[in-house]
């Protein structure tokens, strides 16, 4: 036998480790919507979906969000890129009537494309990422405006003669607004959680996964032993793009239209979900069950507020508690 | 040395110390008492309860067991503050000065003077010229500390505790980023401080400053009081035993070297200053390296030594010239993943900053240097790093709870062996070695140097930068002095005396040196 003592038990306690802190906060929340039922509204498995259906957008950027801030970064254009998604693929599927297959090809490869941007210059330039994506999020706000003309690019089509005529709404759109397994889970909640699977797989079963977080924990100590720094970091940046682009697309589903003004603050929803999960903004930490799970915290809450018609002043201060609250839960003590 | 004041009071006592993390122990029944005007070394290895001792005293942690005395009195802190109030200023490892601020803002933060609500300034200017003078130091305090080097904001660190006037100064290992001058600078401080009644705890892991500046010594070992001596009656292999709880063989077990083959050859070696100053760090450097050997690299502060490391690993990437062949192949650096490749692998010589992923576990951080090895496809393969983090653990003597530990629960040592174990994972063939037991315990310095003995014996070859002269001199089997990013001279490990290296260290080419005077 060897001298060496190491044995396989991690040594941590279940009650403290960080997951069931996070999930003490969903538990919380959710025992709080068992109490304020609404008349039992709560104990109806539509609300639940519904919920799903009102956060899955929110929860596909914070996928990107969560590698990217792993990384040590952070992402402030994925609201912007989402608009400027949503834009392209209602002009592609309502006004050019292109295959829905190439139209949504062409819109994520726009939204990767200023994803890598950011990251490119993040890492080639060495610019901040909060004032990288900034611009980006500023830039990519401004092409949405300059592709769409301003305009809300919807089934009310003008014509030659500049009278409006309605079209009918593409048959993509209604898909992913339609509900699968007897109608008790909508299509984009199924996007978001194959989005979730896809960011855990990316983080626990390759290379670049553990890149991302030996980046975010100590970029020198990384770059000297030869991880490849921009590379990973446009894989991230990329990667947050692509989320971007999957989110515009169900955003445009959902609204039947591409708003260039859509997705304003949708950042730093995403961020608060990640948050909550228990990732610090320093980066190196979190996991994608995480997310997930801070992502079902913010959606009930949001529910549970809204099913007991608790106006929105009150609901956006509530939340705003909820966030440090929460965050404060997960605080280990020393 | 004879203790002044035997029968006084001592300025601090501290008796019956314990404090526990969750459940266990990690100090049980500690006693400390310092004097005025001693220097009172509190040794141990890491992790045996030195810095939570004295974080005690600093009010840092305020549950704990036991009794503080104060020239008598007994205190309980309640916060830092309380402790700092009371004279008590610790100068950390870590420096915790604020590199954006000015020389004087540093000194006197969250004391500021002030009349009512306004800052006196120029009052703050003023006084801390004359506390830095004190020190013999002269320096612009308008400007920000983030331009001086390591060295001179340690000095300030020293004046910040002079400020408040405080009593007790304690020291954790505050040589470790300074260079010679600066430690002999420092050692003239300490002098000045005692002169002036004040009482010194100084905690290092290195012996020669041990027995330069201590007057009494006391042992720490896993959390217990080992015991106190006046260090003139306290031998060193009696010091070591009392550390380790056992006694190692010899100090620095180096085997007899049996070089082979060369497999580095440089010739003409210049890398820029990264800064952008005109002059370079390594300057048209040559020498040869040959498989089974140790070549020690000597050097000052701002000698290169450092840099010449650096840059033929890759890491400040093709800004480097001269002509180097590897292993009969032309290597030209490019980037740190190119010279891995290569086969070069570099121990940086400060892991916390630039070796170690802290938030990562101990399997995570052995394989990231060679972690295409374990997935084939981009796809990783757990079960394999796992296994081969266990052997590599177990190959430099690991020791940890847990393989899926984060290394910063580690101890000093441990993460240097997780450090190292990283490096041996990519099958290197030389081994870049800056500072290989820098803030490394006795014990764990002994099996760091048996493994170089190991690897050398292998047929790798080493290239080795401390700054402990006596470990420099011991461990290589042939050295060269660097000043001024010039080799300015070269020894057999026989020839090599302290004095002649610190000569050619300070600039003195005269190859014709006569015989060191002295022997330490």
């Amino acid at each position: 036998m060897n001298k060496t003592s190491i044995s396989l038990k991690t040594g941590e306690h279940w009650l403290a480790s960080p997951t069931t802190r996070v999930l003490a906060a969903l538990i919380i929340v959710f025992v709080l919507g068992l109490l304020f039922n609404a008349d039992g509204a709560f104990f109806k498995w539509g609300t639940h979906r519904d919920m799903l259906r009102a956060v899955s957008v929110y929860g596909i950027l914070a996928c990107g969000m969560t590698l990217v801030i792993i990384s040590g970064g952070i992402d402030l254009s994925v609201g912007s890129i989402l608009a400027l998604t949503a834009v392209c693929f209602s002009l592609f599927t309502i006004h050019y009537q292109t295959a829905v297959i190439l139209a949504i090809l062409v819109c994520l490869v726009i939204s990767s494309l200023c994803g890598i941007m950011s990251g490119a210059i993040i890492a080639r330039f060495k610019i901040q990422p909060f004032i990288s994506t900034l611009a980006m999020m500023v830039f990519a706000r401004g092409l949405a405006k300059w592709v769409s003309g301003g305009q809300k690019i919807s089934t009310a089509v003008q014509q030659a003669d500049g009278t409006y005529q309605y079209v009918e709404v593409p048959g993509v759109f209604n898909f992913i607004n339609s509900k699968l397994l007897g109608d008790n889970i909508t299509v984009v909640t199924v996007i978001f959680l194959i989005c979730i699977v896809i960011s855990y797989i990316i983080l626990t079963k390759l290379r670049y996964g553990r890149y991302l977080y030996a980046i975010g924990g100590n970029e020198e100590a990384a770059r000297l032993s030869g991880v490849p720094i921009i590379k990973s970091k446009l894989l991230a940046y990329g990667l947050s793009g692509l989320f971007c682009g999957v989110a515009g697309i169900c955003q445009a589903a959902q609204e039947l239209q591409g708003d260039p003004e859509a997705g304003i603050s949708y950042e730093l929803s995403a961020i608060a979900m990640v948050v909550i999960g228990g990732t610090s903004l320093q980066g190196g930490r979190a996991n994608m069950w995480l997310t997930l799970i801070g992502v079902l915290t913010i959606g009930y809450l949001e529910k549970i507020l809204s099913i007991n018609a608790i106006g929105e002043d009150k609901r956006l201060m509530l939340t705003g508690a909820i966030i440090i609250a929460a965050v404060l839960l997960q605080k280990t003590k020393k | 040395m004879i203790p002044q004041n035997t029968n006084n009071k001592p300025l601090l006592l501290m008796s019956g110390i314990g404090k526990r993390f969750t459940s266990t122990p990690v100090l049980d029944d500690v006693q400390f008492e310092l004097r005025a005007g001693e220097v009172h070394i509190l040794a141990g290895e890491n992790g045996a309860g030195k810095s939570t001792l004295m974080k005690i005293l600093a009010g840092v942690y305020t549950a704990y067991t036991g009794q503080i005395e104060l020239d008598g009195t007994p205190v309980r802190f309640k916060s830092i503050h309380d402790a700092a109030s009371a004279g008590i200023a610790i100068i950390h490892q870590e420096l915790s000065l604020v590199p954006t601020m000015t020389v004087d803002e540093n000194i006197f933060l969250g004391r500021e003077l002030s009349k009512g609500p306004w800052l006196t300034k120029k009052q703050m200017q003023q006084k801390a010229k004359a506390l830095l003078a004190g020190v013999g130091l002269e320096i612009a305090v308008s400007k920000k500390v983030g331009n001086y080097s390591l060295g001179i904001q340690q000095m300030v660190e020293i004046c910040k505790a002079l400020a408040f006037e405080s009593k007790i100064i304690v020291m954790d290992e505050p040589t470790s980023a300074l260079t010679d001058v600066e430690v002999q600078r420092l050692f003239a401080i300490i002098d000045k401080l005692k002169k002036e009644r004040r009482g010194i705890v100084y905690i290092t892991h290195k012996m020669e400053e041990i027995y330069r500046i201590a007057d009494r010594i006391t042992v720490l070992r896993d959390g217990r009081y080992i015991g106190t001596a006046p260090a003139a009656q306290l031998g060193q292999s009696e010091l070591i035993k009392w550390m380790v709880g056992r006694e190692l063989s010899s100090q620095f077990p180096r085997h007899q070297a049996n070089p082979r083959q060369t497999v580095l050859k440089v010739q003409d070696f210049s890398v820029p200053d990264q800064a952008g100053k005109p002059f370079p760090v390594v300057d048209k450097v040559s020498f040869e390296l040959r498989a089974g050997e140790i070549l020690g690299v000597a050097g000052l502060g701002g000698s290169g030594n450092s840099e010449l490391l650096n840059g033929l690993f890759g890491a400040y990437g093709s800004g480097v010239s001269g002509n180097v062949t590897l292993q009969d192949n032309a290597y030209y650096p490019t980037g740190p993943a190119e010279g891995i490749k290569a086969g070069l692998a570099l121990l940086t010589n400060d892991r916390k900053a630039t070796g170690l992923i802290l938030g990562m576990n101990i399997v995570e951080n052995t394989t990231l240097a060679a972690l295409k090895k374990y997935a084939p496809f981009g796809w990783l393969r757990p079960a394999q790093e796992f296994e081969s983090a266990r052997k590599m653990g177990q190959s430099v003597h690991l020791k940890a709870a847990s393989l899926t530990m984060p290394v910063d629960a580690l101890s000093g040592g441990n993460q240097q062996k997780v450090a190292i174990a990283k490096w041996v994972d990519t099958n290197p063939a030389i081994l870049l070695l800056d500072e290989p037991t820098r803030g490394v315990d006795v014990g764990a310095k002994h099996e760091i140097y048996e493994l170089m003995n190991q690897w050398t014996a292998q047929g790798l070859a080493i290239m080795l930068i401390s700054s402990e002269m006596p470990e420099l001199l011991a461990m290589s089997d042939r050295i060269i002095v660097m000043h001024r990013g010039k080799i300015t001279a070269e020894f057999t490990a026989e020839e090599a005396t302290q004095e002649k290296i610190l000569r050619a260290a300070m600039g003195n080419t005269d190859k014709t040196d006569k015989q060191g005077s002295s022997h330490h």
